[in-house]
């Protein structure tokens, strides 16, 4: 589809750029404005821009809906098992000084470090297999005037 | 009335004025969700009035002269010392997140609705939803009413 | 400007102009987020708002009907009563709350300033609505996570999210 080359093109490029601002928002969350929510959001959208320019099955080899249904699920079970993981240390539930026992304040980073990237992985997820289950359906409508 | 001047309408306007842009917005998404029929419309409606209600209270943490809540890299809190309040900026977030879940879902139920019954305004289906009553209230008087077997 | 775009929605009736209102209408509210010191907000609001919600709903206008139906304006009369009628009683209840941008408010006053003053001592990082969010009311965002994990399994068991099934023997 020789008139879809620019589009192709800059896609490619862009691609590269939004995921990469994704994982720099995710991590950055403790120091400017970010964090799991927005990266995740912004990761998915960097998917949902391929495929859109190169076709459902194109973004589909790179990544499968079954691993998007898996990670969906996969976040939350970070998140569950930091507050377990506290648990089971003996301190309260999703107390983040168990992951540091010796100096209770520096565990607070590692914690919210490890339940923002349960939070992203799971919004991206779920955003990406939302637009996978929404762009495979057969439309059946005719071509009416846009 | 006694001692209205105009500076005081002034000062009374600007503090409240902007509550009432954000309960007009309000009004506005509300007027889509209740008077349009067509359920694609009901739903941007919907997500508009959500937007409005965060804008809302949003501005109800603003402090005047304050900056965004993040301090700077030494920490120290005295260089700047009026920050706008951080809790409703994170319960607003939690609100966004859940309202797309809520859009999502609602427009995979629009999908669904067109397979199922070829329209998606809400007065045919309304319609359709009357002639089926209607026919099982026929058919039920028919075979007898209370007293069939 | 905001209003401009909100009595778009209302009025266009072709769906596509809804969908482009409707994400005019993201990125300004994202605007004015940022104007009211919530840059956090202001970043998922367009990220979410302006990206994957018209998105959605582009998805949903090719997969159903483009143009909405016609409506008769005498319809419109019990809406515009009840809207005007609640839009008053808000008015009215508005004219109790604090001016706006008050530092002596009650919601300023009492756990946000406990949260902007503790956050350095006990956590260490300088944005404090990510402290919030994830130390003070971490419980809070796992039920977030699970609502939004809760909202894809509900999408995929409606929209079927596999490529295998789009051919069964119900689907047309």
């Amino acid at each position: 589809m020789k008139h879809h080359l620019v589009l192709k093109v800059v896609t490619k490029i862009m691609v590269g750029f939004i995921i990469l601002f994704a994982l720099y928002v995710q991590f950055h969350g403790d120091y400017s404005p970010g964090g799991g929510f927005q990266a995740g959001v912004i990761f998915a959208a960097g998917f949902i821009l391929y495929g859109l320019v190169m076709g459902l099955e194109n973004v589909q080899r790179v990544l499968p809906p079954w691993i998007a249904h898996k990670l969906m699920a996969l976040g939350v079970v970070i998140y569950t098992l930091v507050g377990i993981y506290s648990f089971f240390v003996g301190f309260n539930f999703l107390d983040y000084g168990a992951l540091t026992p010796s100096h209770p304040e520096h565990g607070q980073h590692y914690g919210i470090l490890l339940v923002e990237l349960g939070v992203g992985i799971t919004v991206a997820g779920v955003v990406i297999s939302v637009y996978y289950a929404f762009a495979s359906r057969s439309i059946k409508s005719q071509d009416e005037e846009w | 009335m006694v001692g209205f001047n105009l500076e005081q309408l002034v000062t009374f306007l600007a503090g409240y004025a902007i509550y009432w842009l954000f309960i007009i917005l309000m009004m506005t998404g509300f007027y889509i969700v209740v008077s349009r029929g067509n359920l694609i419309k009901k739903i941007i409606g919907l997500n508009l009035f959500q937007t409005s209600v965060f804008l809302f209270y949003v501005s109800i943490g603003k402090v005047s002269g304050g900056t965004a809540p993040i301090l700077p890299m030494k920490l120290k809190v005295e260089d700047f010392s009026i920050y706008s309040n951080p809790l409703p900026h994170v319960l607003i977030l939690t609100a966004i997140v859940v309202g797309v879940a809520t859009t999502a879902l609602g427009l995979a139920l629009i999908i669904r609705i067109k397979e199922a019954y070829d329209t998606i305004e809400e007065s045919d289906l309304l319609e359709m939803n009357r002639e089926e009553f209607s026919k099982e209230n026929r058919e039920d008087i028919e075979q007898g009413g209370l007293f069939k077997k | 400007m905001l209003v401009v775009s909100a009595i778009g929605v209302l009025w266009v009736k072709h769906l596509f102009g809804a969908a482009m209102f409707s994400g005019i209408f993201s990125f300004l509210s994202a605007l004015l987020f940022v104007m009211l010191d919530a840059v956090d907000v202001a970043f998922t609001e367009a990220a979410v708002g302006a990206g994957v919600s018209t998105i959605l709903v582009l998805a949903t206008i090719i997969l159903t009907k483009r143009r909405a139906k016609e409506w008769k304006a005498s319809e419109n009369l019990r809406p515009l009563a009840l809207v005007i009628l609640t839009g008053g009683i808000l008015i009215y209840g508005s004219l109790d709350m604090p001016e706006f941008g008050s530092s002596t408010a009650p919601a300023q006053t009492h756990v946000g300033l406990t949260y902007l003053e503790s956050t350095p001592k006990q956590i260490g990082i300088p944005n404090v609505v990510t402290a919030v969010l994830a130390s003070y009311r971490g419980f809070d965002t796992l039920g977030e996570t699970a609502v939004v994990f809760t909202a894809g399994v509900g999408v995929l068991v409606l929209l079927g999210g596999f490529i295998g099934t789009r051919r069964r023997k119900d689907q047309g």
